[in-house]
């Protein structure tokens, strides 16, 4: 079962980092957003610097929504999917599987990428590991929530639309806590609300872990059948 | 042969489409080495059959069970099911694509090997399936069910597509699999030649 799950894993990453995969247009969108918003706003530096980890964290959302849809639908399309439901593993350990691979191929380069767009916005680079980690303990929420939006359009053709729609509510406290951690060290509350606005992602994250996958795995029976 | 007591159990199986009864009342039965062949007309139901058989369709009414073989899993999971679609992804090369379906199937080793000998793939192995023709498509598709050994094939059209040697290689491929106690569930509009084949006609024109 082990084997199965690296190797569906292995695949989906392989798959997403190739040429027509999807997983540099999440990165390349996120870039586009963040670097048009000094433009729209003015170059001035203070009102950046007040904007950055807001702009950086809906840019980080809006990315990862963006390669979504086609998390099952691909599979689904070209007849792979009805070979997955047979084999050795239950439907909700091949959406965990799927999920990790959006994970790494969209929500990692986005948390790296971060840092360098923060430049753009003027973000103190003291400011910056505590943004990195605040992404890192909050993109894989992102992921795995949106697996139960991607099922859950997956018959739909043009689907993406209103699989953001469905996803985007359950986004919220991501970006609430996500802005709130790096915020709260700028606003002198160091230790307190910027740690337990990071736990809180933590805590979102691994709720998402079981919710997301058990969700799915239901949406997609429900919708194949 | 440990699956030699192996047996199909089908009956009193409906199925209902769109609201619409696409048949009622099949029963059959098909043991190990037995190739069982569906025919009839367009839209008869011959592929949600297998499609139900493979458990990728809910069952209105009847019961469809398989004895004899690993009470461990279900019959999705000792079935292979080669429909219209191919599964292919276009940037997998041959071996690639084994290689996955072997690790995510539980292939044994040498799968791979015998799966690209069974259907003469040896020479693609290289190739993205984005380049391969119809006919190799479908017989990298159908090269899947070497990589890993499940007793019950479901086989939706096997022979779309593919030429006169390699319909004969699927014949061998076949007939091997019959011979080593399996059992083949296929639809079909042409005769695929295969030693122990029983034909299931279903949708015979009703008068409404």
């Amino acid at each position: 079962m082990r084997r199965a799950f690296l190797a569906l894993a292995a695949r989906d990453i392989r798959l997403a980092a190739g040429i027509g995969g999807g997983g540099g247009m999440a990165v390349f969108f996120f870039l586009t957003v963040v670097a048009i918003v000094p433009l729209g706003v003015g170059p001035d530096r203070p009102v950046l610097e007040l904007l950055a980890p807001g702009m950086l964290w809906v840019g980080l959302l809006l990315a990862s929504l963006l390669t979504l849809d086609r998390m099952f639908q691909a599979d689904v399309e070209d007849g792979s999917f009805d070979l997955l439901s047979m084999g050795p593993l239950p439907l909700e350990l091949v959406a965990v599987a799927k999920s990790l691979a959006h994970w790494v191929v969209t929500g990692l380069p986005l948390v790296v990428a971060a840092p360098v767009l923060g430049i753009l916005l003027n973000l103190p680079p003291e400011r910056m590991p505590l943004l990195v980690m605040a992404m890192l303990a909050g993109t894989p929420a992102l992921s795995f929530i949106g697996a139960v939006g991607a099922a859950l359009t997956v018959g739909i053709r043009r689907g993406g639309l209103l699989a953001s729609l469905l996803v985007l509510p359950f986004y919220i406290p991501v970006l609430i806590f996500g802005v709130g951690a790096v915020e709260a060290a700028a606003g002198g509350f160091e230790g307190q609300a910027g740690m337990q606005a990071m736990l809180l992602l933590g805590a979102i994250s691994l709720a998402s872990f079981v919710i997301g996958p058990l969700g799915a795995a239901a949406a997609l029976r429900a919708n194949l059948r | 042969m440990t699956t030699s007591d192996l047996r199909l159990h089908v009956s009193d199986l409906a199925c209902i489409r769109g609201g619409r009864v696409v048949f009622e009342g099949i029963s059959f039965e098909a043991g190990a080495g037995e190739a069982l062949v569906l025919t009839g007309p367009n839209g008869a139901g011959k592929s949600s059959l297998l499609r139900q058989i493979a458990g990728l369709l809910d069952i209105e009414q009847g019961t469809i069970a398989l004895t004899g073989g690993d009470p461990e899993r279900g019959i999705a999971e000792q079935a292979h099911y080669a429909g219209h679609l191919d599964g292919l992804k276009p940037p997998m090369t041959v071996l690639e694509t084994l290689r996955f379906w072997a690790a995510f199937l539980g292939g044994a080793a040498g799968g791979v090997e015998t799966a690209l000998e069974a259907m003469a793939l040896a020479p693609l192995a290289d190739l993205p399936a984005a380049y391969l023709s119809a006919g190799q498509k479908r017989r990298l598709s159908l090269a899947r069910l070497a990589v890993s050994p499940r007793p019950l094939w479901l086989l939706d059209e096997p022979s779309v597509a593919l030429d006169a040697a390699s319909v004969a290689r699927l014949r061998a491929f076949m007939a091997g699999h019959l011979a080593g106690g399996g059992i083949i569930v296929a639809a079909t509009h042409l005769d695929l030649g295969l030693p122990v084949a029983r034909e299931l006609r279903l949708g015979r024109e009703v008068a409404a």
